[in-house]
């Protein structure tokens, strides 16, 4: 099987040295940075913290080198999906897609470029520490389904998933991924951006009463579009945010991050995609286009 | 009127003791000695629009204020309930006036004595250079208005004396509706740019996608006025036209409340947004996007103001 990881930031690395420890997976990494792609041939990719790996694998910067492959997993932050694919969509005419992106509207754009896709939610996260280090802070589970407009096969899902799983990155296939994903985009758009705007942690935002009651007005909002779409969710974001304040009450959202380095942040596929499916269903969200017109303003600030 | 008090000498108490000063005894209260000593040694200069350097008294010490017929409270909000705490047994028979931001600053003079309070806001703006300089900038008017059972007599000449000074003021029978009007401009754009870092540019008044800065400055705008219509306050000016006219000219204008941020300091949230929140409690409005910039704002204090 050869399989090539879109993106080999904190995340995609993370997939990717996994995967580079079977024997019966050929992995290749498409990433733009130079400086990590050339550490990465040069000394393999290494993980370090929740445990130590270092993978043996191919990465390159130009597209043109990847051969075909069998599936693709795509890990580049949502804003730069479209070029990602319209770059290496070559390689993946036989094969199958997947996304393991944050927000919704990810495999929409892989779908453009490739014929069948698969949506991906995935929990483990890390950071990089530098070209060809990968600091991985989070264990987690990951779990992937067919994208139904343009659908991987059954056997497709199955087959990556248990390779996966086999690596040390466990992963479940299902029949209908799209109530995880929204479970865990809600988590993210109710959280992320409140942490963003104000420089606190998850934690800290909980704590404090009147940005834990704006977490759950964003919430609610989230969970009427979900309802109006037709997504069963699979937990309650309610309480996954209450799990993170307990377990990770330090832990600084990656959006957070973005605008402490003055990078764009996902905000277009999390809050400006519930507004956006707000509007198709008639479902108001004013409390979540108030944060989506917030974060784009201050991405604004800084040019 | 012979002896006036002013109550904190930031830019906008600096500008009145150093014009009041012109016509009327001056006695300045500041928090620093270093300060007070400043203004005593060297008097108060003025530059910008206006230039001269006039003499004054100052203090650290409210018991040594002596007599005065009118006090003006021109601390920032977030000092205003340490100040009127200090005024409290002293200034017997004088008038206080107060000129914050926000709404709400005559509540908090009136838990420390049954002084006359006279309600106003201030458009004018000036700069500290230091201790005992300050930069008369934007020449425009104070609005004054009768609180409680103030006489508007009382108004009216307080209103002369500070334009004998030589700024700028107008007397309304009922200040209420020019308050609310920059109550609401405020509470709009000064928390939208402390939590984007915006200055008061064309973001504010951009309208039409989903994502807009523009709709939500309108929709703040709109729930504002919804609480003025239930307070049964008419308003003096349209908040979204003030929004629109001020995003218009040349420069623009960075919010006292994104300055704050910017410096680590306290902001005026809580009686700017924090009183459109209050007054919608009271009347029964909801407001839901007041209440999470009002949250957002307080948290980002939390974070750059602690840290």
């Amino acid at each position: 099987m050869r399989v090539a990881v879109i993106g080999c930031g904190a995340v995609g690395s993370l997939f990717a040295a996994h995967l580079a420890q079977l024997d019966d997976v050929e992995v290749w990494a498409y990433d733009l940075a130079q400086e990590h792609v050339d550490a990465i041939n040069e000394n393999g990719l290494r993980l370090s913290g929740v445990g130590d790996v270092v993978g043996q694998l191919r990465a390159t910067s130009d597209a043109a080198e990847l051969p075909a492959c069998e599936f693709g997993i795509v890990a580049v932050k949502s804003m730069h999906t479209n070029a990602a694919l319209a770059a290496t969509a070559q390689a993946f005419v036989d094969g199958a897609v997947c996304s393991v992106q944050n927000g919704i509207g990810n495999e929409e754009l892989v779908a453009r470029h490739v014929d069948r896709v698969m949506r991906g939610t995935t929990f483990p996260a890390g950071h990089v520490i530098e070209p060809g280090h990968v600091g991985w802070d989070t264990a987690g589970d990951t779990w992937i389904g067919p994208f139904e407009p343009q659908p991987a096969a059954a056997d497709e899902v199955e087959r990556l998933a248990e390779a996966l799983t086999r690596a040390g990155m466990p992963t479940r296939g299902l029949a209908d991924a799209r109530g995880a994903q929204w479970t865990k985009a809600i988590f993210n758009a109710s959280t992320n951006p409140v942490g963003a705007l104000t420089g606190l942690a998850h934690g800290e935002i909980c704590d404090f009463e009147p940005t834990r009651r704006l977490i759950s007005g964003l919430i609610d909002e989230c969970k009427a579009v979900a309802d109006a779409v037709g997504i069963e969710l699979d937990h309650d974001p309610e309480d996954m945010v209450d799990h993170a304040a307990r377990v990770a009450h330090d832990h600084k959202a990656s959006m957070t991050q973005d605008v402490l380095a003055h990078r764009q942040t996902e905000i277009d596929f999390l809050n400006g995609a519930i507004v956006g499916h707000g509007e198709e269903e008639g479902v108001p969200t004013p409390l979540n286009r108030a944060i989506w017109a917030l974060v784009k303003a201050l991405e604004d600030s800084w040019s | 009127m012979s002896r006036v008090c002013i109550v904190g000498a930031g830019a906008i108490g600096s500008l009145y003791a150093a014009h009041l000063a012109q016509v009327t005894d001056v006695v300045v209260l500041a928090r620093r000695e270093e300060h007070a000593r400043a203004l005593r040694e060297e008097g108060l200069r003025v530059t910008g629009r206006h230039e001269f350097t006039a003499t004054l008294e100052a203090t650290t010490e409210p018991a040594e204020l002596g007599a005065a017929d009118l006090c003006i409270v021109a601390t920032k909000a977030t000092h205003l309930e340490q100040a009127a705490s200090t005024l409290e047994g002293h200034l017997p028979g004088a008038t206080v006036m107060t000129v914050q931001n926000g709404l709400g600053a005559e509540e908090v003079v009136r838990r420390y004595g049954d002084w006359p309070l006279i309600s106003a806001v201030t458009f004018m703006s000036g700069n500290r250079r230091g201790d005992a300089e300050v930069e008369y900038i934007l020449d425009t008017e104070t609005w004054l208005g009768p609180y409680g059972d103030t006489a508007y007599d009382t108004v009216a000449r307080t209103v002369d004396l500070i334009v004998r000074s030589g700024l700028k003021a107008r007397a309304f029978e009922d200040l209420r509706p020019a308050q609310w009007s920059k109550l609401i401009f405020n509470a709009t754009v000064n928390s939208v740019s402390a939590l984007t870092h915006l200055p008061h540019d064309a973001h504010f008044a951009d309208r039409g996608r989903l994502d807009s800065l523009g709709d939500l400055v309108h929709d703040l705008v709109e729930e504002g006025k919804r609480v003025a219509a239930a307070a049964g306050v008419g308003l003096h000016d349209d908040p979204w036209e003030m929004n629109v006219l001020a995003t218009q000219r040349g420069s623009a204008h960075v919010p006292s409340m994104l300055e704050d941020i910017e410096a680590g300091r306290a902001t005026e949230i809580d009686l700017i947004t924090g009183a459109v929140v209050r007054e919608a409690g009271r009347a029964g409005i909801p407001v839901p996007l007041h209440e999470a910039l009002y949250a957002l704002v307080r948290a980002k204090e939390l974070a750059c103001v602690s840290r």
